[in-house]
């Protein structure tokens, strides 16, 4: 038997109908097609399913849908303005911090969930914060060195102002 | 020589799509009214199928298809003609926990899963070959009737003259290393959708490394024409060898195509990647080396078993490079290589990342530094004592047509700072590891006491590029068409390559852009379509080299037509002609364009930024030959020169060149405990020419991290019936970003004379030094020689338990 509930996802309201056992992940893919997010085990193991759940970093694959009731999701689809990228992502884009590409939404997502919470990390904060997420491709060196650089434009831009 | 694109850091032309969550790769594809697939594996490592029952799958509603060994074509196929051992589902017979037996298709995943658990099959157990050690010994069970002794394929080399050069030798020294089964650990599991048109042509999407030989076994598997299939790979999440075989997700989706006429997906789910497999082999290996007491090589013995699991898969050509890739980077005059690929009723094992080469290359980097050790010589002048240069040539006839080893040894000397290091260590005593103690891991968990640091160096090469297809054929190993919009504005490259995440789409765009003289920007590569054009795939490290030859050479092919066009119209020599900074410039001072600009104004395209008349633009050139010619089409295309000897198997391991690379590996290792942190990994890889800087140091850390996970924690785990006890990414551990340390990349370039604009590959080479530096590094910390991969904590404690007593 489905439920009704509702949703904001990347600032947008929904009311989606979902079985009980359905999973973040499985809703936001299979039917609103937010394909960004990435599936790699379904057991909460490699964090390629990464959102942010009212700001908070979680496995999408481990959260069902109806936990999502009434909160607010951000994904990968919702973190560029438009075709401006967000300063993480621009980063990670310039840095080299992207192979294949598979952990890459959930990697910026946990990214910019630690930067919003510890503004300017040192190299080990990183390494913590991402160490649920896995990649194969980069040895997560590009990755941590794009991390640390769109700290440092963020906290630039603060400064700026 | 300079030039405006390459060698540059731009960034990689998917990286925006990549970044937004906008790139597609095959899971994210749908189509209306799609099925989907699940298959049933086996839950028994080797036994008969008696019966199979499936008629209450059937009953289910939303059931539209199910296929069993039954349904599938009379044929065997592989990756080897002369092995093909497999069935696209399981006749009559189960070979490995996971062999898949039945697949079904319904309208929804939970149907088709459900269903799966519906069939029954009964089986009549048969006697396993569990251990790939004893798999030959008479009154083993055969895997395969076909495979004797369960040898599924063997070599037997001899270079020079061992028995000789054993005369002269010093010091002789044997060593063993083996190692576990390996998962590639890719984070993007194997997808497949697969449909057909009007006229019955499949079109399957699938997360592939090699579309065309994925193209020739579905035809082959299926019994269709060539022409009846196409391959297309969308973006995908990393391979790294695995997925350059045929899945079985990829077969049956098309059976179940073909039989429902309907799209039909599949994903494998983690466990079943594992049981799938195709990485890494379990290698045996026995060394028996000898050198004079000035450090001089002489001779290698080298005999190697390799647990292959159910299906010979890439295994031929992995016993093969486990042999022929030990002929450098050192000169190394007589060789003996005697190989053993046995079959095991386990998962399938095949190719993966430093191809064959790996394991042998830790046990003889590691024997390298007991040689050292006990001749009183630094491991690391050893090293530059043997290494060769370019313009040698190997006892296996590898011909190093450009070969940095020794410059790559002196960059990670010069910037790891090996001698001080090195001498700090050599200072202190190097005490035995204590017995594990309660005290000792107290005192540890305060920190820093008990732990100890160590440095550790090895070497490696490899292939850029296999120099033969792996079935036999004088084909193109690649060929691209590169098309001109009509007003140069976009350059379209198509090519049957495939970017995994190595970067090839990048790499063939900035040589696009460098022959026209346009950005990356204006270049748009289409690629990973068997439609578009040949391309053997993304293996054995072949993209960069052979697929930027053709791009090259398609480009200029481009070019050529534009600047001809331009100096018939001026009445100039098209030699005198040349493109640069979106610009037509010529060698013999300025030109009068104005007759050409004129026409072109004519055309009202409402342009305000063409410069003055002295230059003309690549957009106005363009225009001019699409005027004079229609689409202005070039194409190109690579063949490897014939290349290697005349003896058997001569084959594998030749390519048009070699890459190789050096790494120092420092750890610290906590002596009560076991544990390892690899501190730091300061590599050197002679990559030819950098096509684009960022993407090469990508590679060498993705390989120094690969590696490193080789090295301390990856095996796939068997109980004693050959079920995988950890066919998950929790328990096959792969480093994370608190694992890997400090990775720095040194490019070496060498202009190697065969590859495009002097390239040669990263992607592989930069591998091989990885795992014996770390363990020659806990060896300088801890005493231990760690001879089984990987170097767990227990291994280690228990290694240097049995060494004490």
């Amino acid at each position: 038997m489905k439920h009704l509930i509702q949703l904001t996802i990347n600032s947008r309201q929904y009311e989606v109908a979902v079985e009980p056992r359905k999973t973040l992940a499985e809703l936001l893919r299979n039917d609103l097609g937010l394909t960004g997010t990435k599936i790699g085990c379904s057991i909460g193991d490699c964090g390629a399913c990464t959102v942010l759940l009212d700001g908070i970093p979680v496995f999408s694959c481990l959260v069902l849908a109806m936990e999502a009731e009434g909160r607010e999701v951000l994904t990968i689809e919702g973190v560029a303005d438009g075709n401006l990228l967000h300063p993480i992502q621009r980063a990670f884009v310039e840095r080299g911090a992207i192979q294949c590409g598979y952990c890459t939404p959930g990697m910026v997502l946990n990214s910019l969930a630690l930067i919003r919470h510890t503004p300017r990390p040192t190299e080990e904060q990183i390494r913590r914060a991402l160490s649920g997420n896995l990649c194969r491709c980069t040895g997560y060196q590009k990755i941590i060195e794009a991390v640390q650089e769109a700290a440092e434009m963020l906290q630039a831009a603060e400064g700026g102002q | 020589m300079s030039y405006r694109v390459l060698n540059s850091r731009v960034p990689r032309v998917d990286a925006f799509d990549k970044v937004t969550g906008r790139a597609q790769y095959t899971d994210d594809l749908t189509r209306p009214g799609m099925l989907y697939c699940a298959i049933l594996h086996s839950p028994l490592a080797h036994a008969r199928i008696v019966r199979i029952d499936t008629s209450r799958a059937a009953q289910l509603k939303g059931v539209k298809a199910i296929i069993t060994g039954r349904d599938v074509p009379d044929v065997t196929f592989g990756v080897s003609p002369a092995r093909y051992d497999e069935t696209i589902l399981a006749v009559d017979r189960v070979r490995y926990v996971g062999d898949e037996v039945a697949a079904v298709a319904a309208s929804d995943l939970e149907t088709a899963l459900e269903a799966v658990s519906l069939i029954e099959v009964e089986y009549e157990e048969l006697p396993a070959v569990l251990d790939g050690l004893h798999a030959m010994e008479p009154g083993m069970p055969l895997v395969h009737e076909k495979y004797a002794r369960n040898l599924c394929a063997e070599v037997h080399w001899n270079f020079g003259d061992c028995d000789a050069a054993a005369k002269e030798a010093d010091l002789i020294r044997t060593d063993t290393m083996s190692s576990k089964m390996q998962d590639a650990a890719f984070i993007e599991p194997q997808a497949v959708l697969a449909e057909t048109d009007g006229a019955g042509r499949l079109t399957m999407f699938s997360s592939t490394q090699a579309p065309h030989y994925i193209q020739r076994t579905l035809a082959m598997a299926l019994k269709l024409p060539l022409e009846k299939v196409r391959v297309v790979k969308p973006a995908v999440g990393g391979g790294f060898g695995p997925k350059a075989s045929c899945s079985t997700a990829e077969l049956v989706t098309c059976m179940l195509v073909l039989k429902t006429g309907r799209p039909v997906k599949m994903t494998f789910d983690r466990e079943e990647v594992f049981l799938h497999s195709r990485a890494r082999h379990q290698f045996f290996h026995t060394m028996t080396t000898g050198v004079k007491k000035d450090g001089t090589l002489l001779f290698l013995r080298h005999h190697c078993i390799l647990d292959g699991g159910a299906f010979a898969s890439f295994g031929i050509a992995t016993v093969y490079y486990a042999g022929s890739l030990l002929g450098g980077p050192y000169r190394l005059k007589n060789m003996i290589y005697d190989g053993y690929r046995v079959v095991t009723n386990k998962p399938a094992c095949g190719a993966q990342r430093g191809h064959g080469a790996v394991i042998a290359r830790a046990c003889f980097e590691t024997q390298l530094d007991r040689i050292a050790e006990e001749i009183g010589m630094d491991p690391l002048e050893l090293r530059l004592k043997n290494v060769m240069g370019t313009g040698e040539t190997t006892c296996n006839e590898l011909y190093m047509s450009s070969l940095g080893m020794r410059e790559c040894l002196e960059a990670v000397r010069d910037a790891s700072g090996w001698r001080q290091n090195r001498l700090a260590r050599r200072s202190e005593a190097t005490p035995p590891l204590p017995p594990p103690s309660i005290e000792g891991a107290e005192d540890s968990g305060k920190g820093g006491e008990g732990k100890r640091r160590g440095i550790g160096v090895a070497c490696g090469f490899f292939v850029s590029g296999a120099g033969y297809p792996i079935y036999r054929s004088t084909t193109h190993h690649a060929t691209v068409v590169t098309k001109v919009n009509e007003l140069g504005g976009s350059v379209i490259v198509e090519s049957g390559a495939a970017d995994i995440g190595q970067g090839s789409d990048t790499v063939l765009a900035m040589i696009t852009a460098e022959v026209l003289g346009i950005d990356v920007a204006d270049v748009k590569a289409i690629t990973g379509d068997s439609d578009l054009s040949v391309d053997l795939g993304a293996y054995s490290s072949r993209t960069t080299l052979m697929a930027g030859h053709a791009a090259k050479e398609a480009a200029e092919a481009c070019r050529d037509r534009i600047l001809a066009s331009v100096a018939k119209r001026l009445g100039v020599e098209a030699a005198d002609l040349y493109l640069e900074d979106h610009r037509v410039k010529s060698r013999r001072g300025s030109l009068d364009f104005h007759s050409i600009r004129e026409e072109f104004s004519r055309e009202h395209f409402g342009f305000t930024d063409l410069p003055a008349d002295g230059e003309l633009t690549f957009r106005e050139a363009a225009r001019v030959a699409f005027l004079d010619c229609g689409t202005i089409v070039g194409t190109g295309s690579y063949k490897p020169p014939k290349l290697g000897g005349s003896f058997k198997g001569a084959t594998v391991g030749t390519s048009p060149a070699f890459g190789c690379s050096a790494q120092v590996a420092e750890v610290e290792v906590d002596l009560a405990t076991g544990e390892v942190s690899v501190l730091k990994v300061t590599g050197a890889h002679d990559c030819g020419f950098a096509i684009n800087r960022t993407q090469v140091e990508g590679q060498m850390q993705g390989s120094v991290s690969m590696g490193m996970g080789e090295a301390l924690m990856e095996e796939v785990h068997f109980d004693g019936r050959g079920n995988i006890l950890n066919a998950n990414l929790a328990e096959y551990k792969i480093p994370t970003s608190l694992d890997v340390g400090q990775l720095n990349a040194i490019i070496v370039e060498t202009i190697e004379p065969n590859g495009p604009f002097g390239a040669k590959e990263v992607g592989e080479g930069a591998i091989m030094p990885t795992i014996p530096a770390i363990l020659n590094a806990i060896y300088d910390a801890s005493g231990v020689r760690i001879t089984e991969l990987p170097a767990t904590p227990e291994r280690i404690i228990l290694t240097g338990k049995e060494e004490t007593e």
